[in-house]
């Protein structure tokens, strides 16, 4: 029974035609939600995080999981992304009349995030390792201070009272092309200058790899979509300042992506959904709520002693969940491994001859 | 004297007193990393746990200071060697990011865990009295007489300790090499867990006197004030013991001076852009020596 239902899967997962279907799947679903409200608004909220957070987590992992570096500046490219969005809708565009133009602004936050992302490559280019995290680290502390210290946008205080014009449609488009955008630049030829880089960058500077247009590229992607989860987060958080987007945010995407897993996509939606979701299902609303259909003498001293608790506790237990996933699983969830609808089509053939079971990019059967 | 010299006097008193802070929790970060190669980010944190308990022993046990030194030093590096053996040590084979997010979650765990137990910020009682001296319009508190020179002597006893002693011994031979280290019968095991407890005893001897300095303290004060201490170790060179020193006083420095000639909100600011620079310009810090690439 077993082998057959393993086999059903099998050919379940090959089947090509089945990622465009479970898109135009999503987007009906993702139009449907909210207009019929078939979830309740808290459970679209979670969802609308869930996505924001993917968008986070691929894009980090293009730089921290496929070439190797340690950057910790995620969280001020957002922060960049989430203030020219702001700004754009508050005092510029004239959304009450168009809505429409939403977009517009998530995208030219997009860019503006990315045109920094420049900045960040340059001293890539000579420094690596620790010494890059540092820069990363010091690029995100004076996006901060500079925010911080600018009254015009609010400085401390920072912008409240934003538009609530992130819808969940908009969040699965801009995954969709995230997660579209990051999958193809992998496995392009650029791509592999990246995965090139990971191993060794003389020697694929040797190997006539392009290296400084390689990090150029994706340093610009990956704090591109940054930029577009910023926008997409402070037009659904209405408020956004400089604290919102300290270090601690950076931690949360780094975990995310460790926790799915190193240079694998799939691991990057599985971590930033697994995590974003435990971390909600973990509140103490949630679990009281699952837990009320327990009789009353169990579920009050459950409730006195232990779920009323929850609210501090969650933030002990969760980063305890990480560091017992690091120990037994070291790379993460998905380490390395690949779902086998995201890898292309010639790899998978590559992979599938017979006897070989395939680099570093051997597929998930199991996922 | 004249007020530019007593002005300028006074501002290298208090960046003497703010680097000798960042040098002691710059230590831990520099011991570790040449030691293991591994950036300890839990580091900042065991310096905050290091401040919760000077203020358990002050407030509870009501000992006087010197007892709550030895103690806090002691309840730290307890703490380091136990997250040294039940956190990193299963990862050492491993690959070297996952010891680091593993430091980040042990980190977050050490914060939300005390903010769980100690939900508002505590208040440390005056261990010592404070007493205030005016040198030519120079003041000059015993608080800070007794922060520069307790950090400078435990400074002066690591570098003996690093570089003078059979474990000083080991810990360079580790940091050179891991392979043949074991067969000359140098317990790694051991030596690993020892610089743990030195770098965390350090850490919470820096806690202890920046809860003097500074008395108000909350579970995230460690963030930012690890952070920086770790850029004073990148800075002097990381892995470079005495160059974790001088870069700590020149953060201090450097940050005292930006609060003394422009607004405070400027501080991070200068601080982070000079770092920048300085990594750009010196990648390796300032004593650090260049790692030659074998291809």
């Amino acid at each position: 029974m077993s082998a057959m239902l393993r086999n059903g899967w099998e050919q379940l997962m090959a089947q090509r035609w089945l990622m465009p279907v479970l898109i135009a799947v999503g987007f009906v679903l993702a139009f449907a939600i909210p207009e019929y409200n078939l979830f309740n608004k808290y459970v679209q909220l979670v969802m609308m995080y869930v996505g924001i957070n993917i968008i986070l987590t691929v894009s980090l992992n293009l730089v921290n999981g496929y070439m190797g570096e340690f950057s910790l500046a995620h969280a001020g490219f957002m922060a960049v992304g989430a203030y020219t969005a702001a700004l754009l809708t508050q005092k510029v565009l004239p959304i009450a009349a168009y809505p429409g133009l939403f977009p517009l602004a998530v995208l030219a936050g997009g860019l503006v995030a990315a045109l920094l992302g420049l900045i960040v490559a340059i001293p890539s280019f000579k420094v690596r390792g620790d010494y890059l995290a540092i820069i990363t680290l010091a690029f995100l502390m004076i996006v901060k201070s500079v925010i911080e210290n600018i009254d015009f946008i609010g400085g401390p205080r920072g912008i409240p009272g934003i538009k609530k014009l992130t819808t969940l449609p908009w969040v699965f488009f801009w995954v969709v092309v995230s997660v579209w955008v990051v999958r193809n630049f992998v496995y392009s030829h650029y791509g592999r200058g990246v995965l090139a880089i990971r191993e060794d960058e003389i020697a694929s500077d040797l190997m006539s790899v392009n290296t400084r247009r390689v990090k150029f590229l994706a340093f610009m992607v990956s704090s591109f979509f940054a930029g577009i989860a910023g926008g997409l987060f402070a037009h659904l958080l209405q408020f956004i300042s400089p604290r919102v987007f300290d270090i601690i945010k950076t931690t949360d995407v780094l975990i995310m992506v460790y926790l799915g897993g190193i240079a694998s996509i799939g691991g990057s939606i599985l971590g930033a959904t697994l995590y974003t979701v435990l971390l909600e299902l973990l509140r103490p609303s949630t679990v009281a709520a699952m837990l009320a259909w327990l009789p009353a003498v169990v579920f009050d001293p459950l409730n006195e002693y232990f779920i009323r608790h929850l609210g501090v506790w969650r933030m002990v237990i969760m980063p305890l969940a990480l560091v017992l996933v690091m120990l037994y699983w070291p790379r993460g969830i998905m380490g390395l491994r690949e779902f086998r609808w995201f890898i292309p089509k010639r790899d998978l053939d590559a992979h599938h001859r017979p006897t070989t079971p395939g680099g570093s990019h051997g597929t998930a059967h199991d996922h | 004297m004249s007020e530019v010299v007593v002005y300028w006097l006074q501002q290298a008193l208090n960046a003497l007193q703010l680097g000798s802070i960042y040098a002691l929790i710059a230590l831990g970060y520099t011991l570790v990393y040449g030691i293991l190669t591994m950036i300890n980010f839990a580091h900042g944190d065991v310096f905050m746990v290091g401040a919760f308990f000077c203020f358990l022993a002050a407030t509870y046990l009501g000992l006087p200071f010197v007892p709550t030194l030895l103690l806090t030093m002691l309840g730290a590096a307890l703490l380091g060697v136990m997250i040294e053996r039940l956190a990193y040590k299963p990862l050492r084979q491993a690959p070297r990011v996952s010891a680091i997010i593993t430091a980040l979650g042990v980190g977050i765990f050490l914060e939300n865990f005390t903010l769980a137990l100690a939900p508002y910020p505590k208040h440390i009682p005056p261990l010592l009295e404070n007493v205030t001296w005016d040198l030519g319009g120079v003041s000059l508190s015993s608080l800070q007489v007794i922060i520069i020179f307790l950090s400078l002597g435990l400074m002066f006893l690591l570098d003996y300790i690093v570089h003078r002693t059979p474990v000083g011994m080991a810990m360079r031979a580790i940091s050179w090499d891991k392979t043949f280290v074991p067969l000359m019968g140098i317990p790694v095991d051991l030596i690993i867990s020892v610089t743990f407890a030195i770098g965390a005893g350090l850490a919470g001897a820096a806690g202890t006197m920046y809860g003097l300095a500074y008395p108000v303290i909350d579970p995230y004060m460690g963030i930012m004030v690890g952070w920086k201490a770790f850029i004073s170790a990148v800075v002097g060179g990381i892995g470079n013991i005495r160059g974790a020193m001088i870069g700590a006083f020149i953060l201090g420095g450097v940050e005292i001076m930006v609060t003394a000639f422009f607004p405070s909100t400027y501080r991070d600011f200068v601080a982070f852009t000079l770092l920048m620079i300085l990594i750009v310009v010196r990648p390796y810090g300032i004593l650090g020596k260049p790692r030659t690439q074998k291809v």
